[in-house]
């Protein structure tokens, strides 16, 4: 399963109905081409770094979906372009990111298993020396 | 300025990811919309140097960071 991250700036004129409306619209897409939508989170209005299309601020959705191939990605992607209101998005993977991280976490708990094992070992060591003498 | 040592801030917290979504972090990497903090300077290692370097341009696409200094 995939898991994509759909960010999206729309435009500041919308309303806050017409900000609900299309973001219903944007899930019934996503679950036309079999897709789950996991998280929908609404950061609402922003100011902008920049201006786009003379815009100064923007209202900022982000959406989590989870699929096994990119067709609603592709799909939502298709419609952001024809829409007016939409002033920026972008889509990140974000499966592949995550269990990198995990993978790289493993490893670090493991080394410190280790090196806590031999700091162990060291310990018995100086004790029959200590027993030796 | 006396010599600190530097040492990868992300290393140390144990970051694995770097969000985009995290303004705050990356902002301090990028002085007042400025370019970004190169690594002689800033000590990140060269792993998470490239992952936050990916998160800020993601976020410069978003308009949550600038391109320009302002």
């Amino acid at each position: 399963m995939r898991k994509y991250e759909v960010a999206v700036v729309l435009a500041p004129t919308l309303t806050e109905e017409e900000v609900d409306q299309s973001i219903e619209t944007f899930q019934e897409i996503a679950k036309e081409k079999e897709a789950q939508v996991a998280n929908v989170d609404n950061w609402g209005k922003r100011n902008l770094a920049y201006p786009i299309n003379k815009h100064t601020e923007g209202i900022y959705v982000i959406l989590t979906l989870e699929e096994s191939n990119a067709e609603s990605v592709a799909e939502l992607e298709r419609r952001f372009k024809m829409t007016e209101s939409v002033i920026r998005f972008l889509t990140i993977r974000v499966d592949l990111n995550l269990k990198r991280a995990e993978k790289i976490k493993s490893r670090r708990d493991s080394k410190k298993r280790l090196n806590t094992l031999s700091e162990d070992n060291n310990e018995t060591q100086t004790v029959s020396v200590a027993v030796e003498d | 300025m006396a010599k600190r040592r530097r040492y990868c801030k992300f290393c140390s917290d144990k970051v694995d990811y770097i969000d985009y979504k995290d303004v705050r972090t990356l902002s301090t990497y990028v002085p007042e919309g400025s370019k970004m903090t190169p690594r002689r300077i800033s000590g990140v290692c060269s792993i998470h140097q490239k992952k936050l370097s990916r998160a800020i341009k993601q976020a410069r696409h978003l308009a949550l960071l600038s391109y320009i200094p302002s």
